[in-house]
């Protein structure tokens, strides 16, 4: 990694958060030095800043302009951008289930057939996938994931549903993803897992952090089942594997 | 252990407090009162904490009644006709609901919410830290949704205390407040312009997640998709149609429209309260100015306590009739017992 990555931008988010960017496009590059700022303002907090929220391209910082400044604030988030370098450290890596297809997954066998292959292809391929959560938005513990092949690269559907189940695996774009509630969504649903991203009353609430490693397995409906009361209980059944 | 029931109250009424924020890193929205300054006015007549939770109160009317013991309460925002058994109440100050008494609310007047704060706060299972309703996330305590009639908040007995009034600065008709940012780039130095020049009004369809706003298009440099990126409450999104979006504190954590501006922290409860299909207009400043009145956002905040007022101390009420006439608002009469402002 060269010493000298340029500096990213400064974006006012009205007077009590700032967007520092670091690219415009999705770009996996970028995001490692979002969550590496991310880190590093955990690790060296800042005074004044009360939350960071990690997307695919920029780091939003929300302040107190009470107790730090615009400027102020933005010299030591550019000081700590340029010692932020991206880390091959240990990250958390999770297995998680998914049952794919049939009633779990309506645009299976859709994608497939516009992809010129077999609905087993696609699972075959979407499983073999070595992904990072990017970031988690939209809703509680939606997490977008990077690292999806470029073979199952999609664009969205032209007409969103206004609602998907809770716990849909899905394909977007560049993307991939991990639905946790039920919702609308404009992307392609291959399945769905029983795992809870976000469940009240847990320890931890939220499963996944940005950063963390993920693959899928694919379960049977029957194992989705029971995994799926296991999950109701408070169980993780995302299985935390050795990176 | 009193309560205080729910016996009619309209949509967009739902149990607020200073919100969770905190989470947004996994999608949790803060969510919280559309108007702080008025939330907080609230509780500090009847002596709670600045961000309890407390009702908050859509344009519609709404009545309550106190069971099992007195219900002290403190209301404030949007004003609204109201009476407890006839005895016709001041907003900005707070009242006591003998056991068995009814308080009657009427539609809002001036503004869009109300808040309605319960002396010792309303008991419920903080989550996050705060009780304030975010539908679909199930989160919100003693109801994870909007209020309903028959719904019950219970609370401990009121204290018997003297009722109090606030004190609080005339709200300026003036127009609000943005900082340019963070994608004003993708937008020509005319769509700013525009933006500025033109007469805004919120749309009827407008919910506490986002404004939707009625005005010219505002048209894009480079197309209206941009990778999604962190929000902030204000951010001023402006989607493919080109009416642009102002988020709200149900908003989602991140949004893929650029957002040309953002209205200052000082000014967005004052934004929150602007009824739809009234007109009203943007103003940029500088982040400078922007910062600088945050400080006194909050120093006005600090200052509530020092506001209070008994309600027979009517001498300092001159200064607020003479600020409300300077406002342009047509005072004709103040009954000096309940500090009631006829209407207009």
């Amino acid at each position: 990694m060269p010493e000298t990555l340029p500096p990213p931008r400064l974006l006012p988010s009205g007077d009590a958060a700032i967007t520092v960017e670091f690219s415009r496009t999705i770009d996996d590059a970028a995001n490692r030095r979002v969550l590496a700022l991310d880190r590093i303002i955990a690790a060296e907090p800042i005074g004044g800043v009360t939350e960071t929220v990690p997307t695919y391209r920029s780091l939003l910082v929300h302040y107190d302009p009470v107790e730090i400044s615009f400027d102020q604030l933005g010299e030591q988030l550019l000081a700590r951008a340029a010692r932020a370098l991206p880390t091959s450290g240990k990250t958390r890596r999770w297995r998680i289930p998914v049952a794919y297809g049939g009633e779990h997954g309506i645009d299976l066998e859709d994608v497939a057939k516009a992809l010129q292959t077999t609905p087993d292809d696609i699972v075959a391929r979407h499983i073999a996938g070595d992904y990072r959560v990017a970031m988690i938005g939209f809703t509680p513990g939606w997490s977008y994931l990077s690292g999806l092949e470029k073979f199952l690269h999609m664009p969205r559907r032209q007409d969103p549903r206004l609602l998907t189940p809770a716990g849909t695996i899905s394909i977007g774009g560049v993307q991939t993803g991990v639905q946790c509630l039920a919702g609308p969504s404009g992307w392609h649903l291959l399945g769905r897992t029983p795992v809870r991203t976000y469940q009240l009353h847990r320890d931890p609430t939220f499963l996944l952090e940005p950063g963390d490693a993920i693959t899928f397995t694919a379960v049977d409906a029957k194992t989705f089942a029971e995994q799926d009361r296991a999950a109701e209980a408070g169980e993780f059944v995302a299985e935390q594997v050795e990176p | 252990m009193s309560k205080l029931v729910v016996t009619s109250i309209g949509p967009a009424s739902s149990v607020q407090d200073g919100g969770r924020p905190g989470s947004q890193r996994y999608g949790l929205t803060p969510s919280g009162a559309m108007d702080r300054l008025a939330l907080a006015a609230a509780n500090t007549l009847v002596g709670n904490d600045l961000f309890a939770a407390a009702v908050e109160i859509g344009p519609f009317g709404a009545t309550f009644t106190a069971r099992g013991g007195a219900v002290r309460v403190g209301l404030s925002g949007a004003p609204r006709n109201a009476d407890v058994s006839g005895r016709a109440l001041a907003f900005d100050s707070s009242a006591t609901l003998a056991d068995g008494e009814t308080l009657t609310l009427g539609f809002a007047r001036g503004g869009s919410f109300s808040y309605l704060a319960i002396e010792h706060g309303i008991e419920g299972e903080p989550m996050f830290g705060s009780l304030a309703v975010n539908a679909r996330a199930g989160l919100g305590s003693p109801y994870p949704r909007s209020l309903q009639s028959g719904d019950e908040l219970k609370t401990k007995p009121a204290s018997g205390a003297a009722e109090r009034r606030i004190d609080l600065p005339v709200v300026a008709d003036a127009p609000i407040r943005v900082v340019f940012g963070p994608q004003d780039d993708e937008f020509a130095e005319e769509s700013k312009q525009l933006f500025l020049d033109s007469e805004w009004r919120i749309s009827a369809t407008s919910d506490r997640m986002g404004y939707r706003l009625e005005g010219p298009v505002i048209k894009h440099l480079n197309g209206h998709n941009i990778v999604s990126d962190g929000t902030v409450n204000g951010s001023i999104q402006v989607p493919g149609v080109g009416q642009p979006i102002v988020l709200m504190p149900d908003r989602g954590t991140s949004g893929g429209y650029p957002k040309i501006a953002t209205v200052i922290s000082a000014d967005f409860g004052r934004f929150a309260q602007i009824s739809a299909g009234r007109p009203f207009r943007f103003k940029a400043v500088t982040m400078a100015d922007a910062q600088a009145e945050a400080k006194a956002f909050r120093e006005l905040l600090r200052s509530l306590s020092e506001r209070l007022r008994g309600m027979e101390d009517f001498g300092l009420n001159i200064e607020a009739l003479r600020d409300a006439n300077v406002a342009g608002q047509a005072v004709n009469a103040v009954d000096t017992t309940t500090w009631q402002v006829d209407e207009p």
